[in-house]
């Protein structure tokens, strides 16, 4: 295992050789296209969606779209791509926008699309800025997957939403409910707001503001904060330790409770402490100013922080699960969000590492294996591609997808069933 | 509906009764007399004016604020259309009866549907104001009109039993102010869909549960609200396909056309003084002429040598519209980006092709219009790492305070700035500190566009006018920022199409 996780370390220069392997011996083609083409009653679901390419030197390629999972299997093989992005389902087939009448080539439908990038947090983290991660701030993912989990399914009765690392910084989340993909850009944006609580550029500096009333949503997730609150934020990142520090989050609570707690900090060190005694100094009378300052801290530490934007509009493209992470040369991996607290950024494999792994010598029972394949040769290819990366570390995630792709076809099953019996009634 | 010369005969009857029978409408019905070309002009037009106060209005004040209901009303009374349910209280009557005035909303709405349907933005402009006038007029109904109108139109929602009512107890009140204040059970809660509340989803005015939002009696206007919408846009677009027949009629088309081009103002996209501008001016130019949201995003630009996609689209179309060509866009901007850490070749892939789209010269060749204020100031707030939006909405009071005080306004009117912002009048805000900057005590204009700034303060420095430097604080009371609100913004149009005139000079106030 040592010798493999030093040959996992990734060589940005090596992708251009890694690609062709990765995506024709490990690549879960036939997983995607059955989540892509929900169910495959309505063929323009999969065939009218687009697809974008970057390949080398950042060239783009926009608007692809192929009628099967053979004719999209057989692209990616020839140009493999760098990097892939999912688009929104047209009106009519995006290879052939330019042959349609300006104006009717339409986005019609699209997942509901978040995407939470850890840069938008770099006020708030001590440990690192811009594009690094390290294992302290990924709690700060951790909290945003459980927060906007637990609300799109108890609140907009959303079910099937697929979490994805994005093999770098941040993590996305596909919404892939029939309401969902069918939602209007005004009601992206109603549902991206209510989700948002982090508001203000680099000019504002309370960036939270509680109304008297919290509404459940927000207790909801400041339960979920405050399962972490203490050890990440006050230990961790030591938001009350320094000076500095300690600074930033006075100038949050109101001017009475700063003088008085300036001098109390002068006598207790310790951060925990601390933040006790804030809590308990901003512990107020219902309806007075400031009373929800405890609260409104926490949130701007820790309240996951939407790129808006993203989720809006139906045409914005969104990085594909499973695409390869150039700069890290890690996969886009699926995350269980019941299993998000174990979720380990830096434990997702690298294309490197995959690839080295399908080279590993073959344990016995897998050559029997082969041995049976070989009389059976009706589906060979599909066969060895499921064989091959189940013999690498990235089989746990594919099995995370094919979950997720289960339950989706199961609840359509359902639905189905419920329609027929219905129709029987009659 | 018909449209002729001959004076109008008056339906009469069930007719009448059923259509105006209630002083609200949901426009379901088109008119069916034959109206009089001189009628359909005028009434269209007042219709237009009242829409317009309503754009207007919205973007002074607070859209249920007691002055926005005062000065929404008195300009509904003025115009002659309906006013809340005169027509029950038997008042004394001088002027057009109700039933006259029932009849004008009824037709003119009808009549700017044919003039707003052709395209994407006009729809989207008429539907706005049409849902904002709508809401104003329901709110203000009595409860019982209230239910008189959801009765008459047929608007039945889903109630919340009395058992769901006390299960979901805490939460329900919790989720709206107005729960929280009376009785649960004497309150009718609703429960719709959440994708029929929107407004109420996006305010997080409201609890959800399971894709389901519970509604209480008072905020019912915006289920009402969300039916309206849905069908006036589905109406809309109805008409649109059958716009090609009137179209043909000689007398309407040019009047229709005329009416779908009275809402917009200057749009600032097309540039007499293309190319007079050099990038040497730019920076001084920041201090001298930009606005404030342009001058921090030049700050910014020039410290970080980036700026976010929101930032680069508010000031990479406002410098188009202070007339900088394409290639000096280009050059501008990969000047500044290349000194951070995008190198020049990733320039030209990553950023070169969104600044060319800006110009229309790529992908779908629409030429983008520089934002106005009300665009910058309602759409895309900023968030981290950004720099754009209006700083009078945008920025912390006390940050805009240390900013205002470092370009050393003098204290006395950066108070009156504050003061402006607090009341959420952030365009005479920003008016007030034109004055302050310009050496004015009233600046003449309204403003309404970031561009309108430049242009302004350019015709200010350029006509050789000289500026103090130190400026003493205006007389102006404070306490009448509301008066000034409605007054100069009413005469918008007419002072902007002077400064389409006042640019073709604007070379003469450059340094170099
Ligand atoms: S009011 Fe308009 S011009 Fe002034 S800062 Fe705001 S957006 Fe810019
Ligand atoms: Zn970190």
């Amino acid at each position: 295992m040592l010798k493999l996780a030093s040959a996992s370390e990734y060589d940005p220069a090596s992708l251009p050789d890694l690609l062709p392997l990765y995506y024709r011996r490990l690549f879960p083609f036939s997983q995607y296209y059955r989540w892509l083409s929900y169910g495959g009653v309505v063929k323009s679901c999969f065939q009218n969606r687009e697809f974008s390419f970057t390949l080398k030197d950042d060239i783009y390629v926009r608007y692809q779209s192929f009628s099967s999972q053979g004719e999209l299997e057989k692209e990616i093989q020839k140009i493999n791509p760098y990097k892939i992005d999912i688009g929104a389902v047209f009106s009519h087939r995006p290879n052939q926008h330019n042959t349609v009448k300006s104006g009717t080539f339409q986005a019609l439908e699209k997942e509901l699309v978040f995407d939470i990038d850890m840069t938008d947090y770099d006020d708030v983290r001590r440990c690192c800025s811009a594009a690094d991660i390290c294992s302290k701030c990924w709690t700060l993912m951790t909290i945003a997957i459980q927060i906007l989990d637990r609300a799109l399914r108890e609140d907009f009765g959303f079910k099937h939403c697929l979490w994805v690392y994005s093999g770098r910084r941040g993590v996305h989340c596909w919404v892939c409910d029939e309401a969902a993909r069918k939602l209007s850009a005004t009601a992206r944006s109603a549902v991206a707001e209510y989700l948002s609580l982090v508001k203000g550029g680099e000019d504002t500096i309370k960036k939270v503001q509680l109304p008297d009333l919290i509404h459940p949503f927000v207790m909801e997730s400041l339960n979920v904060i405050s399962r972490y609150f203490v050890d990440y934020a006050v230990v961790k990142q030591d938001i009350l330790g320094s000076k500095e520090s300690v600074d930033k989050v006075l100038a949050l609570v109101p001017e009475d409770v700063k003088k008085e707690l300036k001098t109390d900090f002068h006598n207790e060190k310790n951060p925990v402490k601390r933040w006790d005694r804030l809590v308990s100094h901003v512990e107020r009378p219902q309806g007075k100013k400031g009373q929800h300052a405890a609260k409104e801290i926490m949130l701007q530490y820790c309240y996951p922080r939407l790129d808006v934007n993203v989720s809006k509009g139906v045409n914005h493209l969104l990085k594909s699960p499973f695409s390869v992470h150039p700069k890290t040369g890690r996969i886009s991996v699926p995350i269980d969000p019941r299993e998000v607290d174990q979720f380990d950024p830096f434990a997702v494999p690298t294309i490197s590492l995959i690839c080295q792994e399908l080279d590993r010598p073959r344990a016995g029972e897998e050559e029997e294996e082969e041995a049976k394949d070989k009389e059976n040769e009706s589906a060979p290819t599909e066969k060895r591609r499921v064989r091959d990366y189940k013999k690498t570390s990235l089989a746990k995630y594919v099995r995370v997808f094919e979950q997720f792709v289960e339950k989706m076809e199961r609840a359509r099953r359902g639905e189905l069933l419920k329609k027929s019996d219905l129709q029987r009634d009659f | 509906m018909e449209f002729s010369r001959k004076k109008h005969k008056k339906v009469t009857g069930d007719y009448q009764a059923e259509l105006y029978g209630h002083c609200l409408q949901f426009y379901s019905q088109p008119p069916l007399e034959n109206i009089p070309l001189s009628e359909f002009e005028t009434f269209a037009i007042e219709r237009l004016k009242l829409l317009k106060t309503v754009e207007n209005l919205g973007v002074s004040y607070v859209k249920t604020s007691d002055l926005y209901i005062k000065k929404l009303d008195s300009e509904i009374k003025t115009l002659n259309f309906p006013y809340r349910s005169e027509m029950e209280e038997k008042k004394p009557q001088t002027g057009p009866s109700e039933y006259e005035k029932r009849r004008k909303d009824h037709i003119s709405h009808f009549i700017l549907r044919l003039a707003y349907c052709q395209t994407e933005d006009l729809r989207r402009w008429f539907i706005q104001q049409e849902m904002d006038l709508f809401r104003h007029r329901f709110n203000v109904l009595h409860p019982k009109y209230k239910n008189d109108f959801l009765r008459h139109n047929n608007l039945k929602y889903e109630k919340l039993s009395d058992e769901d009512k006390r299960r979901l107890g805490s939460k329900l009140i919790n989720s709206n102010s107005a729960i929280s204040s009376t009785k649960i059970e004497e309150l009718e809660i609703y429960k719709v869909p959440f994708q029929d509340a929107l407004d109420l989803v996006r305010a997080r005015k409201v609890f959800l549960q399971e894709g389901f939002a519970f509604i209480p009696h008072q905020e019912i206007v915006t289920i009402v609200l969300n039916d309206f919408r849905t069908r006036l846009s589905k109406a809309l677009a109805l008409t649109a396909r059958s716009l090609p027949v009137l179209q043909s009629d000689e007398r309407l088309q040019p009047l229709l056309s005329h009416l779908s081009h009275a809402y917009v103002g200057q749009d600032y996209s097309i540039q007499k003084n293309i190319g007079k501008v050099s990038l040497e001016q730019i920076d001084s130019m920041s201090t001298s002429s930009f606005p404030l949201c342009m001058r921090h995003l030049h700050r910014a630009l020039r410290e970080q040598h980036h700026l976010r996609h929101g930032g680069r689209m508010q000031y990479g179309l406002f410098l188009k519209g202070i007339g900088l060509t394409l290639e000096q866009a280009l050059q501008f901007w990969r000047a500044e980006f290349i000194k951070g850490k995008v190198d020049a070749d990733k320039f030209d892939k990553a950023y070169a092709y969104s600044i060319r789209h800006m110009f229309g010269k790529e992908g779908k060749r629409t030429d983008y219009t520089p934002y106005s204020c009300m665009k910058v100031i309602l759409s895309n707030p900023p968030s981290q790492g950004d720099y754009h939006g209006c700083p009078f909405r945008h920025s912390d009071p006390e940050l805009l305070k240390q900013k205002l005080q470092s370009y050393k306004i003098p204290s006395t009117g950066i108070n009156q700035v504050l003061d402006l912002v607090k009341g959420m009048h952030y365009q005479l805000a920003c008016q007030k500190y034109f004055e302050l900057t310009h050496g004015l005590d009233d600046c003449g204009f309204s403003l309404s566009h970031p561009n309108q700034y430049f242009v302004e303060s350019q015709k200010l420095l350029g006509s050789g006018r000289e500026v103090k430097k130190e400026v003493e604080a205006p007389q102006k009371g404070q306490s009448t920022p509301a008066l000034k609100a409605a007054g100069p913004r009413d005469s918008t149009a007419s002072s902007q199409t002077d400064e389409a005139s006042a640019v073709e000079d604007p070379g003469s106030s450059g340094k170099e």
